[in-house]
This record gives structure tokens, C-alpha cells and sequence, in this order.
């Protein structure tokens, strides 16, 4: 896991305030404790992807909930499906 | 080779606005953590960033434009994506509606199914519905595989039940257990439990099609004088006559003795190639050898000086 500062320093034109408010509407997750997040792997890539989304492909912040649900139903489908299918005997 | 103008669909003269234009309007089709599963999504975009970061760059550009560097080799190391951690366990973090590291119980997907597949969710209580059918996998050996057997295989649920094997079953052959699977709804049929049989290798036999194949080892004298041997076979051994003058690579055919015959196939055959076998050392050998002149002398390297 990884702490803010270092996350801000991987991702330039990623702006502090950005992130908390990413944070804050539950787009990105964190542990750790109040005013120390902390982040998993998982976190970092989406935080690159939520960038790309919307730097690269104009996804602008009034539309992004609308497709990290979508993305997020998507992915949840395709983790069930290999459950479903690694299920063994 | 598409040059990287090609690649994002511009003009050489194009200005950077048109190039940002092409390159967001292409990633936003072919971002792999867009269309996850999708290998040639995931390629074409890592074609389009390489390209959109060489053209983006006015240095880079311009010394492409005058053949200094070429388009290849531009592309970005690949990052471990968003959608490699979202497809793993890590990915129930982000699952919809939950709170963290909550992940959808199965009965929940049944619901989806059932609405998906013109099921009863939203007509529950109301309607029948035929349980849905439900998937495993089983291993075999490869000798119960061809033979067939019975395996006695415990469910999830405490279930037990006996699915047989049926004789020449082949490797992903999905068996159907009727009435096997989940429960009806509201009195209906259940439904059907498919197996899926993955046939382990087998230590010498190998199955191609419906016949078997595998390296008999005969010692010198059985190859050169002949005679009667047992052999291995999927259901045992059985005698098998080998012809004098026989050498290694001799194919041996036992007609019917391969994958049985079912469902109106026809039984395959064995086939045994041969292997000879010199041995350890021996002086009445060796003695014979020093003063043996052949009668035919041949040169098993023929051919070969020339590897190209």
C-alpha cells in the first residue's frame, strides 16, 4: 500500500484536490486512518483509469458515475462468472 | 506496416488538435479497461497510445517525419491495468451497491439470470420455473476414460451423486445429469448438473482421435528374431506377435483395440511403435559384434550430412 504523497508523485497532472474529492464521492477507495489514506494496488489502477477516462476520453465528472457503475457492474459479472465456472469437484 | 498517421486515421499534415481529436475518439473504443477479455481491443490500443505518443511529441514528430526514427518500437512498457486487479479477487472492493469487501452472494446472480433469461424474478410466487442448470468439473484417469467408469462425486450442497463415465469419453466432454442442478422454482423442474470431464495424461498411451497410440520397448533379440511378447493395452495385457528383422520406429497395428466402439463409432486401434532396447553391456555381444560381418551393411546417418 501506498501513502497519498507517493501516489500524487506517480501521477502527474493528478491534482491533490481532484483525488479527495475522487475519495470523497467513493469513486476511489482507501484504508488507513482519517487524513492518512493509504492504497491497495487496486486503487492506484483505478485512479489511472478514472485520469484516462477523463483526460483522454472526455468523460467529464458529471458523467463519470455513470460509467464507473457500469464498469463496476461489468467487472463484478466477470468475477462471478469465473466462480461460477471454477466451482469444482 | 500502418504507419502512425494510419494507425489514428490522420493526414501527415495534421495539426495537433486533429491529432488529439483521433487518438481520444479511438480510446475511448478501444481502452482495455473498457472492453476487458477483449485481446484485440487491448492491442490496437497499445498501437494507438504508441502512435498518439510519438505524434503528440512536436520533437518526436518531426525527426519521424524525416525518417530518423520509425514508428516501431514505441510502445509503452505494459502497466499491470486497471482491469487485471478488477477480474481478481482485489475487484469485490469496487463491487456496485456494496460496502467495502462485500461481494454478491450467488443467489443474487440467479436473480440476474432468472430476469436476464426471461425467468420468474419478477413474477416470483406466481410462476414455475425450471431450476438452473449447474456446472462442474471432474477429472479422470485416462484408463477410465476410455473403459468408462462410475465416480461417486459429493456436491457442494452434501449432494451425493453417481455420474458415469461412459466408455471413450474425450478430454472438456460436459456429461448431463438430468434433474441434477438447482431447484425448480415454485414447483417446477430442476435442473441439470453438467460435468465437464478433463482426462489426465496418461503415463505411455496417447489418444489421437479414436485410436491410441503409444512406444513399445522389444529387446534386441525379440527385434531381430521376432516372436510373441505381451504388450499393454487400456484393458490389459494381450499377446502381440513381432515380425523378424523388426527395428525401432516398426509400427505394430491392433485392430479394435483403441477407443471401444460407441454410439455407433466404430472401436479404434492401438498402435505400437516399436523401441529397441540394446541393454547393459555384455561380453558375448560385444565379442560377436567385433567379429560380425554384415551381410547387407547400411548406413543409418544417409541423408543426414547436410542439415540444410
Amino acid at each position: 500500500m501506498i501513502t497519498v504523497e507517493i501516489l500524487l508523485s506517480e501521477r502527474p497532472g493528478l491534482a491533490r484536490q481532484d483525488l479527495e474529492r475522487w475519495i470523497s464521492n467513493d469513486w476511489v477507495r482507501a484504508d488507513g486512518q482519517p487524513g492518512e489514506p493509504l492504497f491497495h494496488d487496486i486503487d492506484v489502477a483505478r485512479v489511472r483509469l478514472i485520469q484516462e477516462l477523463r483526460d483522454d476520453m472526455e468523460v467529464n465528472e458529471a458523467a463519470l458515475p455513470v460509467v464507473l457503475l457500469l464498469l463496476d457492474q461489468i467487472y463484478a459479472l466477470r468475477r462471478q462468472m469465473r466462480q461460477l465456472r471454477d466451482k469444482r469437484l | 506496416m500502418e504507419t502512425p498517421y494510419q494507425i489514428l486515421g490522420v493526414q501527415s499534415g495534421a495539426s495537433q488538435d486533429d491529432i488529439r481529436r483521433a487518438y481520444r475518439k479511438l480510446a475511448k473504443k478501444h481502452h482495455p479497461d473498457l472492453n476487458p477479455g477483449n485481446a484485440e481491443a487491448e492491442a490496437r490500443f497499445k498501437q494507438v497510445s504508441a502512435a498518439n505518443d510519438l505524434l503528440s511529441d512536436p520533437d518526436k514528430r518531426a525527426r519521424f517525419d524525416h525518417g530518423e526514427i520509425d514508428g516501431a518500437g514505441q510502445e509503452r512498457p505494459t502497466r499491470a491495468s486497471y482491469r487485471d486487479h478488477a477480474d481478481g479477487e482485489a475487484g469485490g472492493r469496487y463491487s456496485p451497491g456494496s460496502q467495502p469487501f462485500d461481494t454478491w452472494n450467488t443467489d443474487d446472480f440467479a436473480d440476474i439470470f432468472g430476469s436476464a433469461f426471461g425467468g420468474a424474478q419478477h413474477r416470483r410466487g406466481d410462476t414455475r420455473g425450471r431450476g438452473f442448470d449447474e456446472r462442474y468439473t471432474l477429472s479422470a484417469d485416462f484408463v477410465d476414460a476410455i473403459n468408462g467408469a462410475t465416480r461417486r462425486l459429493t456436491l457442494p450442497d452434501g449432494k451425493i451423486l453417481d455420474a458415469k463415465i461412459p466408455p471413450g469419453t474425450a478430454d472438456g466432454q460436459v456429461l448431463r445429469l438430468r434433474g441434477q442442478g438447482g431447484p425448480g422454482l415454485n414447483g417446477g423442474p430442476p435442473g441439470d448438473a453438467l460435468v465437464e470431464i478433463h482426462v489426465a495424461p496418461h503415463r505411455f498411451f496417447k489418444r489421437v482421435g479414436r485410436d491410441i497410440r503409444f512406444e513399445l520397448p522389444v529387446t534386441l533379440a525379440e527385434a531381430v528374431l521376432g516372436g510373441s511378447i505381451e504388450a499393454p493395452t487400456p484393458r490389459g495385457l494381450v499377446r502381440v506377435r513381432i515380425p523378424s528383422g523388426s527395428d525401432t520406429g516398426a509400427e505394430l497395428r491392433l485392430r479394435g483395440r483403441g477407443v471401444p466402439g460407441h454410439d455407433g463409432a466404430p472401436a479404434g486401434d492401438l498402435y505400437a511403435t516399436l523401441r529397441v532396447v540394446v541393454g547393459a553391456a555384455d561380453p558375448a555381444l560385444e565379442a560377436f559384434l567385433q567379429t560380425w560381418k554384415p551381410e547387407h551393411s547400411v548406413d543409418p546417418r544417409k541423408g543426414m550430412e547436410h542439415p540444410l
